[in-house]
């Protein structure tokens, strides 16, 4: 047997076409097509009372401009919502283009199509649309007050309202020797991809076909809804995801507008058609997440054990729900991180507000209930004089405890069972890598100096690997190359690679001949998409399945023409041999030769598979019963519920005494997604995702004026991060396999940005000695914090003084 | 109503080309349009996220800044030309790649892609002057480029080692000291 390529860092064979600039995003496709561009509402919310587009049509190379009342039939009603809910009582979604009324800046109204997108910008710039402004609701506590309305039908823009209860919690906090009480705020961000969104659409005028190409994480969910909307058949309608530069969740919503009316213009005008969209577009027109006000009170006992945690939070959903209340759900659930809360009930409401919607961005909910738990964790930690490490780890769900149901419904509507994970062994990693019990000579160090440090923790659980399903098909060709297709996308995670490992060891072959497809309907119909570090759990494992599958025929195949058993074969590098007896032999590709039984050779290897080759027995049919032709397989993975991986993150960082300026000295990850396929690609996952958790916890968020504007909606003014910004990420691995699959693996993809805002606000109150409550946090906030402290307006920690908190309680064991 | 059109003649990658376009026509859009050299990546529009960095005469230079008739004469490289660049070499997947390209595969200094031609860009030009940086300046060399995928902790690396990379494809005499990285191999009619 071969060296086993699952778990090595092997190189990626996505990368010497990436480097050489051989990569095709969707601008790089469809030189000839038309172009689209969009007139955005600049109102957050209005109504539109008349949309003037003469001058626009007098300029050379406009081909067509399309308001709401240009859209036929399907096109022109509301788009889908795609994640019904019974607590989504009042959900709403948006037109393709706007219908009447506008409810956020960037909006589109009108389509134009020309020549090129100079052109049509030049166009769109002509058109003139008049405006009757309405009362505009921004932020979490003007929806919440509801004063004035998103949507008229929508009482109070409460969208969705929705409580799951555990135990009797009013009972436990009533009877728990402390309690404490909460309020925890998490700024907007947005996922934003260097590649933003892109739609390249053909009509086949011929054969009545639509080929289109979408920058999305989904392109069998674009697939489906581009043929619903446009009343075709599914077998009329093929959508590929080309190379995608990012998508971080924004780009599984879907379909966008521009999805649905960029196919619909090339079926109407009969000639290729695309839209590229631009920064600015991104900012104002595709989506945003992270916006929520928690209210936490928790009931604790003398050694700091919960006995009861109610969370009410307040969810901003934008100005439409078309994504369902999904980021809620993982934040009402994934909030409790590797912890046993006693009872529990936790309570939201998801609102409208005259904004940019709301969908997943990586992460998806999690990065504000780990804030939520793990802020609960430091003040319960304070407030009794404790170390925050044992804290946590007193309360933490031990290894004899999997699998451990928590009793609530998870994002896929399946219990919230945690399947495996070894939360003290986590710990006892980071609180070595980071140098939990040493920090307190460190701080005495600094200041001595006059220096602030503090040292931040933050752990979290993360389902991973949520259904219905993904499949593949893998095929051995009679050159002996596989071809691998799978449905799901890729944005950057490498599955060319690592699903090619996947299939290189189970069915024996080199990994150079490998060649996997990803987001193609034409090659895999069936597929859900990139979302929920579902990849490598989901998509892996239906790899795994139809390359056994493969493995199992050609082994069947093989033994009959080598008048073997197949128990006695094995496959080394792509061929079949008797084990023992390697010379007994035959490649794959002639086991492909022979699975393919030919009347016509096409060349000379496949004259063996003819009818007078007498390779065939001729009392049996050529193809055997139960049997197909080709040496190929199919096969699906549908879990009965996620995987659930884990990870805990340490932080060192700086306060500048005078200027408020926040610097992390070290930043320390410990993960666990169980058996890593390539661990130099999880590594680099990690690594992006702390990147954007740094970014979330002290530079990145979404301005938004009263009147509904954003200030910020450019790379000018939205800061994320550059290499200066992001410390040196250090990293250690547990690998606890997941019981569920068959490769044991956990998805890894979101888990580096969830804790980073809990852990920095975590340092950063460690070294200034009063709470830090909401994030992200600039100098100047942290500034303002110091006034208010200084004026006595905010209590500090009990441990202000910095005593040396892990020395002072080191003699306590470890449960 | 037609849009005046300005014929432009530049050197990209070592090759003649000209184009009408007119005077508005970003160097980017020239580039990845006009000329279908789609390795040039465009991420902002407005010269914050370095994605579109080409050589401008072996200088980086935001492309999406520039207007294809600023261009007029001058001698253009991006990411589809590094590979023609002396100290290119041929890979096992048949790609000609220069240290830097190199590196970025060997240090996994990519995930999606997008910005990468611009690191790479960016990154040629800096060890043409830098040849031999420390990690902290290597740190500081990519910091006017957005990544969103990778953290910049492998990029970081990739820099080092193409520094590595570079140094033993250094032919000795290939170049005088101080010279700006040299033209490529089938270079003709560069600036004046």
């Amino acid at each position: 047997m071969s060296t086993r390529l699952f778990g090595t860092p092997i190189k990626r064979k996505e990368d010497p076409r990436l480097v050489t600039g051989g990569g095709r995003y969707l601008d790089d496709l469809g030189h000839d097509a038309l172009a689209a561009a969009f007139v955005r509402s600049p109102h957050a919310h209005a109504r539109v009372v008349d949309i003037d587009a003469d001058d626009a049509f007098e300029l050379d190379g406009v081909l067509g401009i399309y308001a709401h009342d240009d859209l036929p039939g399907k096109v022109g009603e509301p788009l889908p919502l795609l994640i019904p809910h019974p607590a989504l009582t009042h959900g709403r979604t948006g037109y393709a283009l706007a219908r009447e009324e506008v409810n956020h800046v960037g909006e589109p109204l009108v389509m134009v199509v020309a020549t090129d997108r100079y052109v049509a910008e030049d166009a769109c710039q002509r058109i003139r649309v008049r405006y009757e402004p309405l009362p505009v609701v921004v932020g979490i506590e003007s929806a919440r007050d509801g004063a004035a309305v998103v949507h008229p039908d929508v009482p109070g823009n409460v969208a969705a309202h929705l409580t799951q209860v555990v135990g009797d919690v009013d009972a436990a906090l009533a009877t728990a020797p402390h309690t404490l009480t909460l309020e925890l705020d998490i700024e907007r961000s947005a996922s934003t991809p260097l590649e933003g969104r892109g739609v390249y659409a053909q009509w086949d005028d011929e054969r009545d076909e639509l080929r289109m190409y979408s920058s999305t994480q989904t392109s069998t969910g674009v697939r489906a809804a581009v043929a619903a909307k446009l009343d075709l058949p599914l077998a009329k309608v093929e959508c590929i995801a080309p190379d995608v530069g990012g998508g971080f969740g924004v780009k599984i919503m879907h379909p966008w507008p521009e999805e649905v009316l960029v196919p619909w213009a090339a079926r109407l005008l009969r000639q290729p058609v695309k839209w590229v969209e631009d920064r600015r577009e991104h900012f104002v027109s595709a989506a945003h997440e992270r916006g929520q006000l928690h209210t936490v009170t928790v009931g604790f006992d003398d050694d700091g054990h919960l006995l009861a945690l109610d969370v009410k939070f307040w969810h901003d959903n934008g100005a439409y729900t078309p994504y369902g209340i999904i980021v809620p759900i993982i934040t009402a659930t994934q909030l409790l991180g590797p912890y046993k809360p006693g009872a529990y009930r936790v309570e939201f409401w998801s609102l409208y507000t005259n904004t940019v919607l709301v969908t997943p961005y990586r992460g998806a909910g999690r990065p504000q209930g780990c804030f939520a738990m793990e802020r609960t964790m430091d003040a319960i930690a304070d407030r009794l004089g404790l170390d925050r490490a044992q804290v946590r780890a007193r309360n933490f769900i031990l290894p004899s405890e999997m699998p451990y149901d928590h009793g609530l419904l998870f994002q896929d509507g399946r219990p919230l069972k945690y399947d495996s994970g070894d939360f003290p062994a986590t710990l006892n990693k980071l609180k070595a890598l980071v140098g939990w019990d040493d920090f307190a000579t460190e701080r005495a160090a600094a200041v001595a100096q006059g220096r602030k440090v503090g040292l931040g923790i933050g752990c979290y659980v993360e389902g991973t690997g949520v259904g219905p399903y993904e499949g593949s098909h893998v095929q051995v060709e009679t050159s002996g190359r596989v071809n691998v297709s799978i449905g799901l996308t890729s944005q950057g995670q490498g599955h060319e690679t690592v699903f090619a490992q996947i299939v290189a060891d189970e069915l024996g072959v080199r990994m150079e001949d490998v060649f996997v497809t990803t987001g193609d309907t034409r090659k895999m119909g069936y597929a859900v998409g990139t979302f929920a570090s579902r990849a490598a759990v989901m998509s892996g494992s239906a790899v795994a399945l139809a390359a056994r599958r493969v493995r199992a025929k050609a082994l069947r195949i093989a033994a009959d023409a080598l008048e073997v058993s197949p128990d006695d074969l094995e496959i080394v590098e792509g061929t079949v041999q008797v084990k023992g007896a390697p010379a007994t032999s035959m490649t794959l590709g002639t086991v492909s030769v022979l699975s393919n039984p030919l009347r016509y050779a096409f060349d000379e290897a496949t004259q063996a598979a003819t009818q007078f080759a007498g390779t065939f027995d001729p009392q049996k049919p050529p193809v055997a019963e139960g049997e197909e032709p080709g040496l190929e397989g199919k096969d699906f993975y549908s879990p009965t519920q996620a995987t659930f991986a884990n990870g805990m993150h340490a932080a060192i960082v700086e306060t500048d005494p005078v200027t408020a300026e926040i610097r992390i000295l070290r930043y320390c990850v410990v993960h666990d997604c169980g058996p890593m396929i390539n661990p130099m690609i999880v590594e680099g996952q990690v690594h992006g995702g702390v990147a954007q958790g740094v970014g979330g916890a002290l530079y990145e968020r979404m301005v938004y004026d009263d009147s509904g504007q954003l200030l910020n909606a450019s790379f000018m003014d939205f800061l994320m991060p550059y290499a200066s910004e992001v410390p040196t990420i250090e990293t250690d691995h547990l690998e606890t396999p997941s019981p569920l699959n068959p490769l044991g693996i956990k998805g890894a993809g979101e888990a580096g940005c969830i804790p980073v805002s809990a852990v920095i606000a975590s340092a950063i109150e460690d070294a200034e000695g009063f709470p830090i409550t909401r994030m992200p946090i600039s100098p100047a906030d942290l500034w303002a914090l110091r006034r208010r402290y200084a004026a006595g307006e905010i209590r500090p920690l009990r441990r202000a003084s910095h005593p040396s908190e892990s020395a002072a309680r080191a003699e306590e064991p470890t449960p | 109503m037609s849009e005046v059109l300005h014929e432009v003649t530049l050197t990209v990658n070592g090759v003649r080309r000209t184009a009408s376009v007119p005077a508005r026509r970003l160097l980017s859009d020239f580039l990845r349009h006009d000329l279908t050299l789609t390795g040039t990546h465009v991420g902002c529009e407005h010269g914050v996220c370095g994605a579109c960095t080409v050589l401008v005469g072996g200088e980086p230079m935001r492309s999406c800044l520039m207007f294809a008739v600023s261009a007029q004469g001058l001698e253009v490289t991006t990411v589809e030309g590094l590979g023609l660049l002396p100290d290119a070499r041929v890979c096992a997947t048949g790609q000609s790649m220069n240290p830097v390209q190199q590196a970025f595969t060997e240090c996994h200094g990519l995930q999606c892609g997008f910005c990468t031609p611009g690191l790479l860009t960016t990154v040629t030009a800096y060890l043409d002057d830098h040849p031999d940086p420390t990690s902290d300046e290597a740190r500081a060399a990519i910091s006017g480029n957005l990544c969103r995928c990778t953290g910049y902790q492998n990029i970081v690396k990739s820099v080092l080692r193409a520094a590595e990379i570079r140094a033993e494809r250094r032919v000795p005499d290939a170049a005088e000291p101080g010279e700006r990285h040299p033209k490529p191999a089938a270079a003709g009619g560069g600036p004046s």
